[in-house]
């Protein structure tokens, strides 16, 4: 007789659908999993420490590098907490700047997610879709900030600066025939606003391409519909926020319940799931990006009727410009100070929320009334996500781990720190 | 529901916040001690004894309802007001001599105020936050008990607390490191761990394997800590500035 016996694996950390560098020890018997134990801290920086090293507008960067594919939202978090603690009100036009690339980000991040979580389950063509308007909005990050991904575009008390008049051009090389690049640049004639305008004009009907390729696809179906149920009640036992919240049933969106910024002035719905699986969680997400869609449009026709300041003017925080410093000995100071010391906060201790594409993206901050932080902590959404993977995935098949994890939006940057 | 709650009903009715205080209060009176705060969120410190008693009517009271427990973390707070570089006097030293390591500060810390727990609870259905902290008695050995009874999204936040400040749950299922190395020693998010660690890895051809060995790099201070006393944010003085509508905003 065959003696029986479970199997423990080895999953990552160098699988491609690990998404990262996520190792899982899974116990299987046969096909079927019986305990999944992830190991994470592969991707452990010590953020937080680095943070108390340094003063307070230096550690901006580091918040890009957290969920690094939603950049700015982890920005928007870092800041708030500084703007509470300071008592600062950013200027309107900073609100609205804000606001629009948080939601430039969360499309970005959920058409990764999107591409990343169909090649996972077997739907190569929708990542090549994805990437293609990934690469516009990534121009919009460019254009706005320099660089294409880890931006330290906002400060506490605005933005770094006005959105740019112009596009960036392509220009013609031995790769790129001049029809090409004319093709590329034809959406590039006015300024960054325009663009944006133009992209949301097209993206619905991109976002239908999508759909027509998963959302009846009978094979997505088959691997998303009832896998890793989780019910409501479950759902807030085990700390889920974003779209796994709202897949569950939850209609709990802190843009909404909780607005910061300008969002209490925006107009649109939150999408919430029925049976709480992976397939109404694509369903939520995907709603989501049309939805952020909608915002975009009413940042762009509202910042284009609106120009003005889009820093708060407090030497005490705000650098002074190159020309004041020509001329004037206070802005030289102001200057000095601040690049070799920066600000103090005062003493005290706050918790900043936003609603991340992945969820609620905290930061806690404890000032003792220096230059740095006290004690930096971010609550990461993944973090409670994943930790829920074992639950999510007992008696699930081996496939389905690889659903799970896509489900979840796990992105080891945020859930290692 | 409204945008801004705190606005309309500020004139007559009390605040939010000031409702969710006055809850506490008589849901669990005596217990838990209200600690100041000027960013208009609520915080309220409880005897490591009474914890999940409190944690339990925190998370069932029909008023309070807490029943997300978004964020555990410890903290350390060794180094709490320390600064690096005297400004009230002139130095005539130099930068490299000015700045004192490890941080100069005149009163010592009294026992059993260095580690704290800090818990950050959401109440979906009602709306609004509230932060509770712990302090560990022993400072050597700190502990407290496990909420993963309570709310099951604490397993892994205390895992991490305990892996990066050494701060030990009681009754939690299962206590393990989460974010260092396997093997690793010392809790490094502690204020007297150095940031640059106290080992490091390299390759040894002869062993013809990974050794660890000490660090071999010196911590440098390039911006110093300094605290600076600001009138503007003086909470003593009238002219503070007091956000009656970003504070409602905030946990509205």
């Amino acid at each position: 007789m065959a003696e029986i016996r479970n199997y423990t694996m080895n999953f990552g950390p160098q699988h491609p659908a690990a998404h990262g560098v996520l190792r899982l020890v899974l116990e299987l018997d046969g096909e079927v999993i019986q305990k999944a134990d992830p190991h994470v801290g592969l991707l452990h920086r010590a953020t937080e420490k680095l943070a108390e090293s340094k003063p307070f507008n230096q550690s901006i960067g580091y918040m890009d590098r957290l969920d690094y594919v939603s950049m700015m939202c982890n920005e928007h978090a870092y800041v708030m907490a500084i703007e509470k603690l300071l008592h600062l009100e950013p200027p309107l036009r900073a609100q609205y700047i804000r606001v629009m690339f948080d939601e430039i980000t969360r499309i970005l991040n959920h058409l990764m997610w999107l591409g990343a979580h169909a090649i996972d389950i077997g739907a190569m063509t929708v990542f090549l879709y994805c990437f293609r308007e990934r690469e516009d909005l990534m121009d919009c990050y460019e254009a706005v900030s320099g660089t294409r991904m880890h931006a330290t575009y906002y400060r506490p008390g605005g933005v770094y600066r006005d959105l740019p008049e112009t596009m960036p051009q392509y220009q013609p090389s031995q790769w790129r025939s001049k029809k090409d690049v004319d093709r590329l640049n034809s959406r590039r004639s006015g300024g960054l606003l325009d663009f944006i305008a133009d992209f949301t004009k097209r993206f619905p009907a991109c976002v239908d391409q999508y759909e027509t390729l998963l959302t009846d696809n009978r094979i997505w179906k088959q691997r998303t519909v009832n896998i890793g149920v989780v019910s409501p009640e479950r759902a807030m036992q085990l700390g889920f926020s974003g779209p796994m919240l709202r897949g569950s049933g939850v209609e709990w969106d802190l843009r909404r319940k909780q607005p910061y910024d300008v969002y209490d002035k925006m107009d649109f719905d939150i999408p919430v799931g029925v049976n709480g699986d992976c397939y109404d969680r694509y369903l939520v997400r995907v709603e989501e990006l049309r939805q952020s869609n909608r915002i975009i449009e009413q940042c762009v026709a509202w910042l284009k009727a609106n120009p003005g300041s889009v820093m708060i003017d407090d030497r005490k925080v705000r650098p002074p410009r190159r020309e004041e410093m020509k001329g004037d000995m206070e802005s030289l100071i102001h200057h000095f100070k601040l690049m070799t010391e920066g600000y103090c906060v005062p003493a005290g201790e706050v918790y900043a929320a936003v609603e991340a594409p992945k969820g609620e993206l905290g930061v806690y901050l404890v000032s003792d009334g220096a230059n740095k932080p006290y004690r930096l902590k971010v609550r990461p959404p993944g973090f409670a996500h994943l930790a829920s993977l074992d639950e999510m995935v007992r008696g699930h098949m081996l496939a389905d781990v690889v659903a799970v994890i896509g489900t979840q939006d796990i992105v080891f940057g945020e859930i290692d720190r | 529901m409204s945008a801004d709650p705190g606005t309309t009903a500020a004139v007559a009715t009390p605040t939010r916040l000031e409702a969710l205080a006055n809850a506490i209060t008589s849901a669990l009176p005596g217990k838990l001690v209200s600690a100041a705060n000027t960013a208009g969120e609520l915080t309220y410190e409880v005897a490591a004894d009474e914890l999940l008693a409190a944690a339990a009517v925190l998370r069932d009271a029909p008023d309070l309802k807490f029943e997300m427990c978004m964020d555990v973390c410890g903290v350390d707070y060794l180094a709490h007001g320390r600064d690096e570089w005297n400004t009230h006097s002139a130095t005539s030293s130099g930068f490299s001599r000015g700045v004192t390591r490890g941080g100069q500060r005149a009163g010592e810390l009294p026992p059993g105020r260095r580690f704290a727990v800090v818990y950050h609870l959401l109440s979906i259905s009602l709306n609004q936050r509230l932060r509770l902290r712990v302090f560990c008695a022993d400072d050597e050995q700190p502990m407290v008990d496990s909420v993963t009874g309570i709310w099951a999204a604490a397993n892994w936040f205390e895992r991490e607390a305990f892996d990066l400040f050494g701060i030990l749950f009681k009754g939690h299922p299962d206590l393990r490191r989460l974010l260092t190395d396997y093997g690793f020693i010392g809790h490094p998010f502690r204020k007297d761990f150095p940031l640059s660690g106290n080992v490091e890895v390299r390759y040894d051809p002869e062993k013809g394997r990974v050794v660890y060995q000490p660090v071999s790099i010196d911590p440098r201070i390039l911006v110093p800590k300094v605290i600076r006393h600001d009138n503007r944010y003086d909470p003593q003085l009238t002219n503070a500035p007091v956000h009656t509508a970003s504070i409602a905003k905030s946990d509205g």
